[in-house]
C-alpha cells in the first residue's frame, strides 16, 4: 500500500526504479485521495484526464531505462495559472473559464521533458490576487488542517494538493508571497526563486517586475530538485537569468540575520515559534545577528503601489477579441467594458482601478515614482545587511491560517503580506519551511519560518532548511 | 484620502470596466483606505539620489531578429481560442 504522504520524491523515484510500485499505482494513490478530499477541500479544479497515459508513459522510460530523471513518473500538481497546452487554464478566473493553453509554458515542457505526471490544475485567488485563495471565481479552497479556515493564497490549491497527498510536488507563482504563505499555512516547504532564475513564458502575468513560479513540496530536498529542473535561462523570457550556481561555494559557519524589530504586532504564538526557531539554529552552531533593515516598514506601502499598477497594465489585454470570453455590447467598446465587467471579480476591478490610479497623469509621481525609489532603498537596506549576514530570517506569516470570510476589507488581507514582499520587491529568494505547530479552537495548524538570501543563492537556503 | 464620483467614473472608464452605482460605493471606500495606506511612503523625504527604479543589474535585453516561422503554423491553433471569428481573422464591430 502506497502512503503519498510518507514519500518524498527521492523515495518516490527509489521505489519506481526498483520495482516497487509503478508510476500508473503511484499516480492512482493521489488520485485516490484527490476523491476522497477534494469534495471538501477544492485544491484541484480540474484533473487531467490523461493521468495514467501520461504515468504508463513514465512506465515505459523507466522500464527501458531511457531519459530516467529523478522526477520520472512523479505526480506534480500545476497551479491554474500555468499553460499546459491543448489542457484548460483559467487563472481562476471567469474571463478565461473555457480557455485551453496553445502552448507549454517552459517549466511544463521542461517537466514533461523529465518524465513528470501533471495530475491537473489547482486553485487560486483569480489570477493569483489574494491570500487566501478566496478570490477564486470556482469556490473557496479550504486548510486541510482545519476546513474553517484558508489554506493561504494566492497559490493556496497547489498548498493543499500536496497537504492532501493529492501531488507529490506543485509548482504555484510568487508576487508577493503566494507560494511561501500557502505552504507556511498547509504545513509544506515553498520556494520563491531569485528574479530570473526561472523562466516565467507561459505564467499568465500579474506584476512583471516581481511575479515568479516557485515549487512546493513535502521537503527542502523535493523543492530543490524541483527548482533545478525548472530553472535557467530561456530565449523565450528575456527577463530570465543565466544560473551561476556553479561558481559557488558554500563556506564554513554561516552567519544569520534577525530583524528583529519588524516583528512588532505579530501573533504571540507565531512570535515565540519564531524565538524557538532561532535557539535552534544557534543549537546548530550557527552565529545569530541582530540586524535592522530602516526602510522595511514601507514595504506593503511600495509593494500595493507597484503591483496594482503592474497588474492593471498587464490585465489590459483581456478584450474578449483574442480570447477567453466574450460579451455582446452596442460597439467594440462596449464589448470592453462589458466583457470584463462580467468576466473580472472584486478584487481584479479593485486593483485594475487602483493600478490605474496610480499610473493616471498627476499622481505617477507621487505613486509610482516615489514607490520605485523606495523599492531601490529596500533593496539597498538588504544589500547592506548581506554585506554581514548569509541569510535572512523571519516568520512567513505573522499569523497561522485564518478563518475563511474573516479578512473581508481588502487592506486587513493586505497586512498579511507583512514579511514576503520584501523578497520579490529586491528580487531575492526566498524559502518557507514548516517550523512547528499552534493551537486553534483545539486544531493543530502549521506555522513557516521564512529565509531570505542574496540573489542567486538558492543554494544557501537549500543547505540553512535541510538543518531545520 | 477623498476620492469623489466622477474621479472612480473616470477610473473605471480608463480601466475599460463598466461598474454599477453599488460598486461604485464599495470601491471608492476600499481606493480611499488603501491608498491612504500607501501613502504612508510620501513621508520619505523626496531628496533621494534616483527617483526611477534604476540599478546596474537592469539592462534592456535585445536581441536579433531570427528565422521566423513557417507562417500560419500557429494561426489555427490561436484563433480556434478566438470568441468571434471570420475566416483568418479575429472579428471585432466595425469602429469607423
Amino acid at each position: 500500500m502506497i502512503k503519498i504522504e510518507e514519500l518524498n520524491i527521492q523515495s518516490a523515484h527509489n521505489h519506481l526504479v526498483n520495482g516497487d510500485f509503478s508510476a500508473v499505482d503511484l499516480v492512482k494513490e493521489c488520485i485516490r485521495n484527490i476523491d476522497e478530499k477534494n469534495k471538501d477541500i477544492n485544491a484541484y479544479l480540474e484533473v487531467y484526464e490523461d493521468v495514467l497515459k501520461q504515468a504508463r508513459c513514465a512506465d515505459e522510460r523507466i522500464k527501458n531505462k531511457e531519459n530516467v530523471t529523478e522526477l520520472t513518473g512523479i505526480p506534480i500538481a500545476l497551479k491554474d495559472n500555468i499553460l499546459n497546452e491543448e489542457k484548460k487554464v483559467s487563472a481562476a478566473s471567469k474571463i478565461l473559464e473555457n480557455y485551453r493553453a496553445t502552448y507549454d509554458a517552459t517549466v511544463v515542457k521542461k517537466l514533461k521533458d523529465a518524465g513528470v505526471v501533471f495530475t491537473g490544475r489547482t486553485n487560486m485567488d483569480e489570477f493569483a490576487m489574494g491570500s487566501s485563495t478566496e478570490n477564486s471565481a470556482f469556490g473557496v479552497t479550504k486548510n486541510p488542517h482545519d476546513t474553517k479556515r484558508t489554506p493561504g493564497g494566492s497559490s493556496g490549491g497547489s498548498a493543499a494538493a500536496v497537504s492532501i497527498g493529492g501531488a507529490i510536488a506543485s509548482l504555484g507563482s510568487d508576487t508577493g508571497g503566494s507560494v511561501r504563505q500557502p505552504a507556511s499555512f498547509c504545513g509544506v516547504v515553498g520556494l520563491k526563486p531569485t528574479y530570473g532564475a526561472v523562466s516565467r513564458y507561459g505564467l499568465i502575468a500579474m506584476g512583471s517586475s516581481l511575479d515568479q513560479i516557485g515549487p512546493m513540496g513535502r521537503t527542502v530536498s523535493d523543492v530543490e530538485i524541483m527548482f533545478n529542473a525548472i530553472k535557467g535561462k530561456d530565449e523565450m523570457d528575456s527577463t530570465s537569468a543565466p544560473d551561476k550556481q556553479e561558481n559557488k561555494k558554500l563556506d564554513g559557519k554561516m552567519k544569520i540575520g534577525v530583524p528583529m524589530h519588524f516583528m512588532d504586532g505579530i501573533d504571540e504564538d507565531v512570535l515565540e515559534n519564531f524565538n524557538q526557531s532561532v535557539e535552534k539554529f544557534k543549537s546548530l552552531e550557527y552565529e545569530i545577528k541582530e540586524i535592522t533593515l530602516p526602510n522595511v516598514k514601507y514595504s506593503l506601502a511600495v509593494y500595493y503601489i507597484l503591483m496594482p499598477a503592474e497588474a492593471s497594465t498587464n490585465l489590459a489585454r483581456f478584450d474578449g477579441v483574442k480570447y477567453g470570453l466574450h460579451k455582446d455590447g452596442k460597439s467594440l467598446i462596449e464589448d470592453y467594458f462589458e466583457t470584463r465587467e462580467d468576466g473580472f471579480g472584486t478584487e481584479t476591478k479593485r486593483r485594475i482601478m487602483l493600478g490605474t490610479y496610480v499610473l493616471s497623469s498627476g499622481y505617477y509621481d507621487a505613486y509610482y515614482n516615489k514607490a520605485n525609489a523606495v523599492r531601490n532603498l529596500i533593496r539597498s537596506d538588504f544589500d547592506k545587511a548581506f554585506a554581514d549576514v548569509d541569510a535572512i530570517l523571519t516568520p512567513t506569516s505573522p499569523t497561522p491560517a485564518f478563518e475563511i470570510g474573516k479578512k473581508s476589507d481588502p487592506l486587513s488581507m493586505y497586512l498579511s503580506d507583512i514579511f514576503t514582499v520584501q523578497a520579490n520587491l529586491t528580487g531575492m529568494p526566498a524559502l518557507s519551511i514548516p517550523s512547528g505547530i499552534v493551537s486553534r479552537d483545539g486544531k493543530e495548524l502549521p506555522v513557516g519560518l521564512q529565509l531570505i538570501t542574496p540573489h542567486g543563492r538558492e543554494d544557501i537556503l537549500f543547505e540553512i532548511g535541510k538543518k531545520l | 484620502m477623498e476620492i469623489d464620483d466622477k474621479e472612480i467614473e473616470k477610473l473605471a472608464d480608463l480601466a475599460r470596466i463598466k461598474i454599477t452605482n453599488e460598486e461604485k460605493k464599495e470601491l471608492k471606500k476600499d481606493i480611499e483606505s488603501i491608498l491612504s495606506y500607501v501613502s504612508e511612503i510620501q513621508k520619505i523625504s523626496s531628496d533621494m539620489p534616483d527617483n526611477r527604479f534604476n540599478n546596474s543589474e537592469l539592462v534592456n535585453v535585445m536581441r536579433e531578429d531570427g528565422q521566423p516561422h513557417k507562417s500560419g503554423f500557429y494561426s489555427e491553433k490561436i484563433l480556434g481560442e478566438a470568441p468571434q471569428r471570420e475566416k483568418d481573422y479575429m472579428k471585432v464591430k466595425k469602429i469607423l
